[in-house]
């Protein structure tokens, strides 16, 4: 890739994450809808776990106060990691099946890179906008654990704009799949399924039987809510820290990755089919 | 019903709408917007009408009042004799409507699909349904595309489809929203000679809204111009043309260039070598400013140019 | 009685046409109502999981916790494959087909409900099946004709309450169109909260799910009747009978809100 001026490609980005933030921000009755919803599902699961820990007070080595936080971040990581999928990839996927991606890939601008900025402003508002009014919610009504560390708030902001990143490579991977499959949205929802349930959303992996969890956390989904959970949890401190962000780090780089690589492989076929 | 009563009958109907506008990071004001300000007109059955007026003068809130999907503030409506808003279900039976930009279709459907669903909506007999679409696939030409999803059709294709679909369950009344908006001449003049034949030889009334004026001048013998939510001008197209402060020209062409003709009752608005522009008042008489010419002047051609049917209407909404 | 068997006619044609629509695409179709098995059944799984470390949640065993689940979610996959299209009323309203729904003459919350029937919502139907049948097998239930009659109005029941809030929340988006995920919170939300006992919930909850939106009746007290268990709050016996009435009383408040939401529309125009 021809490079330009450094200043200039991340000026453009920086529009182009502002932009992705904006572009959300308009709705904010649908935004206070969100917060609503999710706040009545964490007060839900939250007392589905009190009953749980009650059965079984050190289930997977938490306490109930740390799973009743785990459930308010949780629902502040839903939006923001985009377990649900849409947003880009469904535009994606559509303008690959229109072909209007031939537009795209003829700009001067990184086809990843900016859906990656685009991206990173879209999970910037949903961490703002339906994250913390929910845990604020939950903190109200539960008692919740809050790091003891000021600088775990870092490690924190750190993990989560990690996860965001993985989540974008596997959604950047699913919309590309647009290239080879006609219609993507049961493959969609297939990998939504996985994620729920792979991420620790549906059940914080800890309350999985042992071999399942460390069979899950070999996946890149635990990187979407269970790692960053931990971090703020204050259960991956010191050298743990370091192997969770490596972790995330490691599947982001890998996955990305595998992103370009289809990307090059895919151009090349459109410019082969003159498409 | 009475066959001599009025297909619609509107009298003084008013229509406010209350606008909340933010004002301010919390203050709200509230305004009350007149969208239809006193409308009374009839329309006879068997006619076919224009309804013309600028964005915003309250054409389609009227025609939301005359469908009885919104309810009129104050005023009273008869549509084929019923009370739109309290027998929206039952007038639905009786009428057909094409809404320009929304369609009465199923998008992902094809065309033959939608047509089917409408019988059943409209529970019309298998017989009935399948003689009107027969005819209605033969003069407008549908057969080709009764298999087509409907989003894969043109916008000339589905207009087609539209105004099918809206005449299936044979409706006494069609309202009509822009029906020949974004459609190339060849499709627009099909489209006319539809509209026309459905009129003449079922009689069904035709209300049309329109911007588009040449809709107006080969469809419609009578024209409503609604501006600010009343009714400025009702009657004959010759009628909206003459009307007082519009012009009709009459352009002569003299053997040689010549200085500015002098004739009783027009005026020289323009000269170019040997044609001469001259400008009399719509409801003048041409005749008398013809024979002046050719008794003093060599002409060697004449033509009376009426007034554009455009600059007529802007006339009018600038009174309004 | 013409006029709903006119609106029945006109419900099975529309969504009849949608399912032709969406077999042509027969490999999309059956991923699609598989993923939704998947997904609704994920809740499932958890607490399956879960119960790999406990016996009992709230009191209650796993079979047990099985009868509720798939009592719950047969009464929302009921109503979200009847009308779960009602969600996007509030784009109907944005985009104006709705006013080509009210000209035509059949009931629009008909055609609301009609248009973009999903036959793949079958999915979370046939999963909350499963479950159901699971869970009758392992549970100890005292056959009587009674009992299977209280079984059958439950699930009918528990549909009509789930129907009634998919149109209370059609309705409200007739007053704030872009608040439609608001109804999430009480359909997925109402299903998340009845698929466990309401023994774990504060009797705050539990109150509030029994007289003011009635979702404990979709499962809890006729399960408790099944179950021969006492009910916490200790309400009279004859409430565990009470779902069809519970039903019958929240789609007459919806019947009204629904109304209340087409008047509005037609004399605001917004």
């Amino acid at each position: 890739m021809k490079s330009r001026p450094g200043g200039g490609r991340l000026a453009t980005y920086a529009a182009v994450a502002s932009g992705g933030f904006r572009r959300y921000a308009t709705y904010r009755l649908a935004t206070a809808a969100g917060v609503f919803t999710n706040s009545v599902f964490g007060c839900i699961i939250c007392f589905t776990y009190l009953a749980l820990w009650q059965e079984r007070p050190d289930i997977g080595g938490w306490d109930a106060q740390d799973a009743v936080t785990f459930v308010w971040i949780g629902q502040s990581l839903l939006m923001t990691v985009a377990l649900f999928g849409g947003g880009f990839s469904d535009e994606l996927a559509d303008r690959i099946r229109t072909g209007d991606i031939a537009v795209d890939l003829g700009r001067p601008v990184d086809l990843q890179g900016w859906r990656y900025a685009e991206d990173l402003g879209r999970s910037a508002f949903h961490l703002l906008g339906r994250g913390v009014a929910p845990t604020l919610v939950g903190a109200l009504l539960f008692s919740l654990a809050w790091p003891a560390n000021p600088l775990t708030w870092l490690a924190f902001l750190g993990s989560v704009t990690l996860a965001v990143t993985v989540s974008f490579a596997i959604r950047y991977l699913i919309g590309l799949g647009a290239f080879w499959v006609l219609d993507v949205r049961g493959f969609v929802v297939v990998i939504g399924f996985v994620q729920l349930f792979c991420s620790g959303m549906v059940l914080p992996l800890v309350v999985f039987p042992a071999g399942l969890e460390t069979a899950l956390r070999l996946l890149p989904f635990a990187a979407l809510i269970q790692v960053p959970a931990e971090v703020l949890l204050e259960k991956s401190t010191g050298w743990g820290l370091l192997a969770a962000l490596g972790s995330q780090l490691g599947w982001a780089v890998v996955l990305l990755g595998a992103g370009r690589a289809l990307t090059r492989h895919a151009t090349r076929r459109l410019v082969v089919q003159g498409g | 019903m009475a066959a001599d009563e009025p297909a619609i009958e509107v009298v003084d109907v008013h229509r406010t709408f209350d606008v909340r506008r933010r004002a301010g990071r919390l203050r709200r004001t509230r305004q009350v917007v007149r969208a239809v300000d006193g409308l009374s007109f009839d329309v006879a059955r068997g006619e076919m009408v224009g309804l013309l007026g600028p964005n915003g003068a309250g054409k389609s809130t009227t025609v939301k009042m005359l469908t009885g999907i919104l309810v009129p503030t104050s005023g009273a409506l008869r549509v084929v004799g019923l009370d739109p808003a309290a027998a929206r279900t039952r007038l639905a039976r009786r009428i057909g409507v094409v809404f320009g930009q929304r369609s009465g279709l199923w998008w992902d459907l094809p065309l033959r699909d939608s047509f089917a669903l409408l019988r059943r909506i409209y529970d019309v007999p298998a017989d009935r349904h399948a003689a009107a679409l027969a005819e209605f696939v033969e003069l407008l030409e549908l057969g080709e595309l009764m298999d087509i999803p409907v989003r894969a059709l043109s916008l000339g294709q589905r207009m087609r489809g539209e105004i099918a679909a809206a005449l299936l369950h044979e409706p006494e009344l069609l309202y009509l929203d822009e029906p020949t908006i974004g459609l190339d001449v060849v499709s627009k003049g099909r489209l006319r000679d539809f509209l026309r034949t459905i009129n003449v030889e079922r009689g069904t009334t035709v209300v049309l809204t329109t911007h588009d004026l040449g809709d107006v001048e080969r469809l419609c013998r009578r024209v409503l111009v609604v501006d600010h939510g009343r009714l400025v001008f009702d009657g004959s197209l010759d009628a909206l043309r003459r009307l007082d402060g519009t012009t009709r020209t009459v352009v002569v062409d003299l053997a040689t260039s010549s200085p500015q003709v002098e004739v009783a009752g027009a005026v020289v608005t323009r000269v170019d070598g040997p044609r001469q522009w001259l400008s009399l008042p719509s409801g003048a008489s041409a005749a008398p400013v013809v024979a002046q010419l050719a008794a003093a002047y060599d002409v060697v051609d004449l033509a009376i140019q009426e007034p554009a049917i455009e600059d007529v209407v802007a006339r009018l909404y600038q009174r309004g | 009685m013409t006029a709903l068997v006119r609106s029945w006619q006109a419900y099975r044609a529309i969504s009849g046409a949608w399912v032709r629509a969406a077999m042509a695409y027969r490999a999309s179709f059956v991923a699609l109502a598989l993923g939704q098995v998947l997904t609704s059944g994920a809740d499932f799984i958890a607490i399956v999981l879960m119960f790999a470390s406990i016996d009992t949640l709230g009191g209650f065993g796993l079979g047990e916790i099985a009868l509720l689940y798939g009592l719950t979610g047969l009464g929302l996959g009921i109503a979200d494959l009847v009308a779960g299209s009602t969600e996007q009323l509030g784009r109907r309203v944005r985009d104006g087909s709705l006013d080509t729904m009210l000209v035509r003459p059949v009931p629009a919350l008909v055609q609301v409900a009609a248009d973009q029937f999903a036959l793949r919502r079958i999915g979370r139907i046939s999963q909350a099946t499963v479950v159901l049948g699971w869970a009758l097998l392992h549970v100890d239930i005292d056959w009587n004709l009674t009992r299977a009659a209280l079984l059958v109005t439950t699930i009918g029941s528990g549909a009509v309450i789930y129907l009634s809030i998919y149109v209370l929340g059609a309705a409200f988006q007739f007053v704030a169109g872009d608040a439609a995920e608001v109804q999430n919170a009480f359909t997925y939300g109402g299903v998340t909260l009845t698929q466990y006992p309401l023994t774990i919930y504060p009797v705050e909850v539990v109150r509030a799910v029994t007289f003011l939106l009635p979702l404990a009746f979709v499962n809890w007290y006729p399960a408790l009747h099944l179950l021969g268990r006492d009910d916490p709050l200790g309400l009279p016996g004859w409430v565990q009978a009470a779902s069809p009435l519970a039903a019958l009383a929240l789609a007459a408040v919806a019947g009204v809100a629904w109304r209340g939401g087409v008047r509005r529309y037609r004399s605001t125009g917004s």
